[in-house]
Formats: structure tokens, C-alpha cells, sequence
């Protein structure tokens, strides 16, 4: 009994040992990638935007007619707004955070640079925008509201003054003397930052790819937006989202009935953003499970033929003076020894398989404790896959040995 | 002799219903898991338009040249073309049809004052767009060349717009209202499942198709803004008429040239173009142009989201789980029959018989494994239809040869994954065993 060969019924069944060795592997190089992939993909959904995002809400209004001065109106829309019960404030912007689409461009610190310094996402807001979003202000100053320029798509008006995020100035003035130095964006024109704001997000929501490197780096530019499509970021009271919401689209169909008038609340607007993401994070998960249970009713099924073939075997074992505890060792330790190849094999091929996955799918770099953290899953969900079998086992009787025993 | 073996089969593997089941468990799961995430990546990395993807390009030219590339492409093109470039390529003529292409947001209003005026994204092409991509129409047509020439205010809609605005019927010739201005009906499409809608990859590409056409003329003259895909080096000029004459980067050119020599022509053309442009000073780099087909184009622009692939490797890297595991509980069955076996090999079946046997068991349990998985790919469609967002929706969908392809599938695997077993039991000797008994 001193050789392992003698002890282990493995080296005769080598294709079945071979077999679920190979399971785990597989199963193990899946398990850790996609166990890396669904948190990745699940803390990329869970950032926050920086903004008071349970009390915000958006309305799309667009004009079918053409009004008299599109200035007029919006300055009437933003007027009844603000002064709603139940609204905190209200601003006019061209994008807000996680819409999906907006304004992204390069950030220069000289006017003439051919690579850029940084991408930004680039918001407009007037001096009331601060304070609607609720994001905080960290350094300087907020704009005036005689510094806010209209905009409606004829020119572009150099931005005098901008506010930008912690992430960006960090980013362009790593010194930490960002305040009053210039930037240029929009234009060739200098851009002077008056101040720099906590967080905010920008309105792009990938999770790869180019537009997901620049997602804490935002501008915002001192103008109001004007045209037939205008978008307005209103804040509420706690509480009151949901029937500010349902007035607010009352008051703007009453200041003009021939526009087309929708809302959305923040909330919403996340989950939106984040839903498909969020189905193929799950679906993802659901294979790995259902993969791993297969793995070990595969190896639970195999493990009770091996058992039910050595029944003889085991009982003259049992005759010889070997306890149950013993076959049951004898089924654990096989198993043991059978699983850990499987997951030394599975731990090479899932490190492998992330540098290729890494190459063709932008996928994210394996962290070596989702590969440990597997391995010991699938260690230990062999024991407890051949545990009913090895108890089988370790039931057989000694007498068992001197009868002609039929395999069944 | 079939009939025996599915009898002795059937027999066989109600003996050992746990085993059997986890059997047709695994290759169901397995079967289910990869076709349901086939079956979206198909639909989301397929040819949209198969008879004629290898037929229809887009077209590339450098005209911000090397110092100044987009972002987003490794080969420093940039996907779009300046109005210039779009208008000068346009008016060579060098393939046998073609179609400028920009979106626009349009706001429709009915005739019928009951009804609610919409607000949507209108793609502006050419009446050649129509032939090109094999719109298929059910009530008139594309509109006339001329109408090409003049910007005249007409527009083809889709049948779910005339559903809404027309009632379903035959609206050519009635006219409703874009942006103030009245436009003439001239075609109403037909269902145009166009997916993914590569024509327009930046607005909801599985989405469905669009609703409304304007010439390309005709958005120009109204100066529709774009509402997506401008790049521009410089906006000290953002009015309509001052995007025109600059450099910015808006309008798609999709030609078709039906030949390799159509194809060598119009590179030839594209370079003279290119080439003509840096003679006048207007590119001061040697001709970098580029043509792809729908496919190349799709591929380029990474379509369909990674996820998707990594999904697709998973589902099958569980197939292969699956059919390890189905493979093992194969073998362990056939060495527990070692004694069956080897008995009727003792009085006399050859080993070929063997063989047939053990395949038709094979292929019950396939059979068996592919209906599990047929009815767990349905589960798999609906769970990806509820989990993905709506864009997606369209396309989860099952035909018949995916359902064929299923099948087979199962069947092949299962037998594939026999085969060892099979083998094994073949070589069963059988005076040996009966000397152990």
C-alpha cells in the first residue's frame, strides 16, 4: 500500500480522471474570468455621477413651431420652473450625466497643440447649474449670472470662464495650481478656470473603449443653450421628485402647448444607462453558475459509478480492517488529488485565457485572487460533489467480499 | 436491426434514469447556454444585407492628413467625409450608384390636427440609397434623381409611420409637415429588418429601421443641422452655411460597385481625387484613402459590443464543460456494462454491432439533449430579451435554421463526445470477461 498506484483507483479509470480534471480546468479559467469581468462591469455601474442624483429629473422640450424668441421662452420655462413648490433650482444644458450622448472634445493648454492634453466632456450651465446639479465646490468661484452667454447654434462664443472637475485639474495642472490658469477647448480662445468642482460625471456611459477614459474629466462653460430642443436639469425638495415631475411638465405645456414635452428622473436615466450592461453582467454570471453546478454533477455522477464498480473491491478493504472513515478518505483524497491537477491546469489556461481575451476584447487584467479564490471553489465543490458517493461507499458492508458480487 | 438497438437503447437507459438524466441535463445546458448567446451575437455580428454586403463600401479619405488624426481609429482615418470632399466624389460619378448620407432632427406633424406631432432623427440620402440597400417598398418608391437635383421637399416614410399618420393606407401624394415645411409622400417601405442598421451605427444601431427619408439635397437647402458624428478641427464658424465650407468631418459616402474591377476603378478614382487635392494645395500629404464593404465596416467600427464575444467563448467553453462531463458519464456507463457487453460479444455480436449500438445509444440521449436544449434556448432568448435594453430586443429572435443548426449540433456533439466510449466498448474482450465471472 506504499505506492500511490496500488492506492488509487484513478490510474485504471485515467479517461475519467482525465475527464473531470479537465472539467475543472475549463470550468476554473471561465470562473475567474467572468467572476473578474462582473465586478469590473458592476463598480463601472455603480460610480457616481457627483450629482444629487435621488432629487434630479430632465425634461426634453422640443418645438414644433417655431416661437418668437426662443430667449423668451426659455427664460419663462427656467422662471416657472425655479419658482415651482417642491423645486429647488432648474438650469438649461446641452447634456447631463449618463444620458448616453453629448459634447466631448480636447483640452489644450497651449492654442496650437496637435496631441491633445486631456478629453473632456463639456457641459453648458449658467450660475444657477452649481447648485441644481448639488455638486460641490472645492476651489474658487461660481459663475455670475451676468458671465452666462446665449447660445443657439449660429456661433461659437468663446467660453470667458469655465469650472472643471477635481479629475481634470489634477489631470492638467498635477502641481494643484489649476485656479486661474487657462485652457483651451471649444475655441482658440483662452479659457481661464475660476473653479473646480468635486465630481462630475460625463454623459458617456461605455464601459470600454476611447469615450470610457475621460468619464470624470468635465468642463462646464458658461452659456444657455437656445433652440428648438432645449434640455433642463430641475432639482427637487426630498421627496417630491416624482410630483414636481408630473407638474413641471404641465407648467411647460401651459407656457406652450406646440412643443413635445418629456421627463425623465435621474434614477431612471441610471438604469437605462446601465441596463444592458447590467443583463449581460447577469447573464454572464448565470452561465458561470450553471457551469459550475454542471461540473460538479458531472463529477458527483462519475464518482457514484467508481463506486458502484469497486463495491467488491471496497468491501474486501472493509474485510481487511479498513473503516468507513478510511473509504471515505479514499474517495476524498481521489478526488483530491484528481481536482487540484484540474485546477493547477485551470489556473495556467485562465491566465492565458485573460491575455488573449485582454488582446481581443478589451477585456480587463485578471486579478490573481479571482483565480485562487476559483481554485479553492472548485477544490472544495469536489469534496462536497463526491461526499454522497463516498458515503455510499464507506456504507458497504465487509461481508460483501465473499460474496460473488454482481455489479449493478 | 435499428429498431433492436433503440429498444435495447431505451432499455439501457432506463436502467440508470440518474445518470441518464444528468446525461441529457449537461447536453441540454450546454446546447441551451451557447445557442441562446449564438443566436444574439449572430443577429448582432451578422450581414445585414448578405446578397449585396460585398457589393456596397463606404468610403475613407484623409483630409485632415497625418498630424491631425480622429481618435478613434487605428488607421488615422477619420469614419466620415467633409461636405467638400462628400459633394466632389459625389459628382465624379465613378461607381454604378451611390448615396450621401447625414442625420438630422426633424420634428413631424400630421395633417390630421388629432394626431400628436413627433419629434425624430431623419437620415438625409440619395434616391439611390433606396436600390442600394434593397429598401423594400410597399406602397410607390424612391423619389426621382431630379427631385436629387432640385432638394425638392419630398420624403418616403416607413409603415409604421404610415400606420400612425395615414391610417395604414396608400398616403403617396399626400403630404404632412417636417420642420414647418410640407413634404409629398412618394414611398411608403415595407418591414426592413436591417440589423444591425449599419448605415447609421451611431443611433441606436439595432434598433429599427427608420421612419422618415429626406433627400439629401433637400436637408442641405433647409440646412438641417446634423445631430450626430460632426467632428471639426476648428468651430470659429458654426453656422450652416460656414460647416459647408469648412473642413469638418459629417457626411457618409456609401457607393456600389458590383465588380473587383468596379472596385479597382474607384480606388484608382478615389486616389486621383486625393491626389488632385494635394496638387491644389488643399492636402499637403500624398493620398491616404480607404473602401470598405459593410462587412469591413462593421468590423472596423467594433460593432458588436465586446461582451457580446465574451459571452459567446463562455457559452462554448460550457459546451465543452458539458460534453466532458456527458463524455465521462458515457464511459463510467460503459465500463459498468463491461459484463453486459462482453456477454454478447461471447455469444456473438461482432464488433461493428457493438459499435451500432452504443451510437444509437449515443444519439438518443443527443436526440434527448437537443430537445432540452431547444426548450432552454427559448428560457435563454426570453432572459436575454428581458435582460438586454430594448435596442437589442429586435434581434433575439430564433428561425428555423437556427433551430436546425441547434439540433444537429446536439446530435453531433453528442456523438462526438461518444465516440471514446464507443470505442472502448467496442474492445471489450469477450472471454476475458466471462473468465472473471
Amino acid at each position: 500500500m506504499k505506492s500511490p498506484s496500488a492506492r488509487f483507483a484513478i490510474y485504471r479509470k485515467k479517461s475519467g480522471a482525465v475527464l473531470i480534471a479537465l472539467q475543472i480546468a475549463v470550468t476554473l479559467a471561465i470562473l475567474s474570468n467572468a467572476l473578474e469581468l462582473i465586478v469590473d462591469r458592476l463598480s463601472w455601474s455603480a460610480r457616481l455621477t457627483g450629482i444629487d442624483e435621488a432629487n434630479i429629473f430632465f425634461i426634453y422640450a422640443t418645438s414644433v413651431d417655431k416661437p418668437p424668441s426662443f430667449a423668451a421662452l426659455t427664460s419663462s420655462d427656467l422662471a416657472s420652473l425655479r419658482s415651482m413648490v417642491g423645486v429647488v433650482n432648474a438650469y438649461a444644458t446641452n447634456a447631463f450625466p449618463l444620458e448616453g450622448g453629448g459634447w466631448s472634445m480636447s483640452a489644450d493648454l497651449e492654442a496650437d497643440q496637435t496631441t491633445p492634453s486631456a478629453h473632456i466632456s463639456y457641459y453648458f450651465g449658467d450660475e444657477q447649474a452649481l447648485n441644481t446639479l448639488g455638486v460641490k465646490l472645492i476651489a474658487g468661484r461660481n459663475f455670475t449670472a451676468s458671465e452666462i452667454l446665449d447660445r443657439d447654434g449660429s456661433s461659437t462664443p468663446p467660453a470667458t470662464n469655465i469650472v472643471i472637475t477635481r479629475a481634470l485639474a489634477q489631470r492638467l495642472f498635477p502641481r494643484g495650481d489649476a485656479l486661474g490658469k487657462s485652457i483651451y477647448t471649444e475655441t482658440k480662445d483662452p479659457s481661464p478656470i475660476i473653479g473646480i468642482i468635486d465630481r462630475l460625471q460625463g454623459p458617456f456611459v461605455a464601459a470600454t473603449g476611447f469615450m470610457s477614459t475621460f468619464t470624470e474629466n468635465s468642463v462646464l462653460a458658461p452659456f444657455r443653450p437656445l433652440g428648438d430642443s432645449s434640455t433642463y436639469v430641475v432639482r427637487t425638495k426630498t421627496g417630491s421628485l416624482s410630483e414636481a415631475m408630473k407638474a413641471a411638465l404641465d407648467k411647460l405645456e401651459g407656457i406652450n402647448g406646440s412643443r413635445i414635452i418629456s421627463a425623465r428622473s435621474m434614477p431612471e436615466v441610471r438604469a437605462r444607462a446601465y441596463r444592458s450592461n447590467r443583463g449581460l453582467t447577469l447573464i454572464l454570471g448565470a452561465v458561470a453558475f450553471i457551469l459550475v453546478a454542471v461540473t460538479a454533477f458531472g463529477m458527483a455522477g462519475l464518482t457514484s459509478y467508481w463506486v458502484a464498480e469497486r463495491r467488491r473491491q471496497i468491501g474486501i478493504r472493509r474485510a481487511l480492517g479498513a473503516t468507513r472513515l478510511a473509504i471515505l478518505r479514499l474517495f476524498q483524497t481521489e478526488n483530491l488529488l484528481i481536482a487540484s491537477s484540474g485546477v493547477l491546469v485551470g489556473s495556467l489556461l485562465a491566465i492565458s485565457l485573460n491575455i488573449w481575451l485582454i488582446d481581443r476584447f478589451e477585456m480587463v487584467r485578471l486579478n490573481p485572487t479571482y483565480v485562487v479564490g476559483s481554485g479553492f471553489v472548485m477544490l472544495l465543490l469536489g469534496q462536497i460533489a463526491v461526499l454522497l458517493p463516498a458515503l455510499h461507499a464507506a456504507q458497504v458492508p465487509p461481508a460483501l467480499a465473499i460474496r460473488g458480487s454482481q455489479i449493478s | 436491426m435499428f429498431g433492436y438497438y433503440l429498444d435495447l437503447a431505451l432499455r439501457s437507459l432506463q436502467r440508470n434514469p440518474v445518470l441518464t438524466g444528468l446525461m441529457i441535463t449537461a447536453i441540454g445546458f450546454g446546447i441551451g447556454t451557447s445557442m441562446t448567446s449564438l443566436s444574439v451575437s449572430r443577429a448582432m455580428s451578422g450581414d445585414p444585407i448578405p446578397e449585396k454586403s460585398k457589393q456596397l463600401f463606404r468610403v475613407q479619405i484623409d483630409s485632415w492628413g497625418p498630424d491631425k488624426r480622429g481618435e478613434r481609429n487605428e488607421d488615422g482615418l477619420d469614419e466620415n467625409l467633409s461636405y467638400i470632399d462628400a459633394m466632389a466624389l459625389n459628382n465624379l460619378h465613378a461607381a454604378q450608384r451611390q448615396t450621401r448620407i447625414y442625420s438630422t432632427h426633424l420634428n413631424a406633424r400630421p395633417t390630421d390636427p388629432k394626431l400628436k406631432p413627433l419629434g425624430i432623427v431623419v437620415p438625409a440620402v440619395d434616391s439611390d440609397f433606396f436600390p442600394m440597400f434593397n429598401a423594400p417598398f410597399k406602397f410607390g418608391g424612391p423619389w426621382a434623381p431630379s427631385d436629387d437635383q432640385e432638394g425638392n421637399p419630398v420624403v418616403v416614410i416607413s409603415r409604421k409611420l404610415n400606420d400612425q399618420f395615414f391610417g395604414g393606407v396608400n398616403s403617396t401624394g399626400k403630404t404632412f409637415t417636417l420642420d414647418g415645411d410640407s413634404y409629398r409622400v412618394v414611398g411608403v417601405l415595407n418591414d426592413w429588418p436591417l440589423v444591425p442598421r449599419f448605415y447609421n451605427l451611431h443611433i441606436r444601431p439595432y434598433g429599427q429601421i427608420d421612419e422618415i427619408f429626406i433627400p439629401f439635397s433637400r436637408a442641405i437647402k433647409a440646412q438641417a443641422p446634423a445631430t450626430s458624428g460632426m467632428s471639426c478641427q476648428e468651430t470659429t464658424n458654426a453656422s450652416f452655411e460656414g460647416r459647408l465650407r469648412s473642413e469638418c468631418l459629417w457626411i457618409q459616402l456609401w457607393v456600389e460597385l458590383p465588380s473587383a474591377a468596379d472596385v479597382v476603378q474607384y480606388r484608382t478614382a478615389l486616389n486621383n481625387y486625393s491626389a488632385d487635392q494635394q496638387r491644389n494645395g488643399r492636402f499637403h500629404w500624398p493620398p491616404h484613402t480607404q473602401i470598405r464593404n459593410v462587412m469591413q465596416w462593421l468590423q472596423y467600427r467594433h460593432t458588436a459590443p465586446n461582451e457580446l464575444g465574451l459571452l459567446v467563448l463562455a457559452s462554448f467553453g460550457f459546451l465543452f464543460v458539458c460534453l466532458m462531463n456527458a463524455m465521462g458519464l458515457m464511459l463510467a456507463r460503459i465500463i459498468g456494462r463491461t459484463q453486459d457487453l462482453s456477454v454478447r460479444r461471447a455469444l456473438g455480436a461482432s464488433r461493428s454491432a457493438i459499435i451500432c449500438q452504443c451510437l444509437v445509444e449515443t444519439s438518443v440521449i443527443g436526440v434527448l439533449g437537443a430537445i432540452l436544449g431547444f426548450l432552454l434556448t427559448l428560457l435563454g432568448v426570453l432572459a436575454m430579451r428581458a435582460a438586454l435594453a430594448d435596442d437589442f430586443a429586435s434581434l433575439t429572435y430564433l428561425n428555423a435554421k437556427a433551430i436546425g443548426i441547434e439540433v444537429s449540433l446536439a446530435i453531433i456533439a453528442t456523438i462526438g463526445a461518444g465516440l471514446y466510449p464507443t470505442w472502448r466498448a467496442a474492445h471489450v474482450e469477450p472471454a476475458l470477461q466471462l473468465k472473471a465471472e
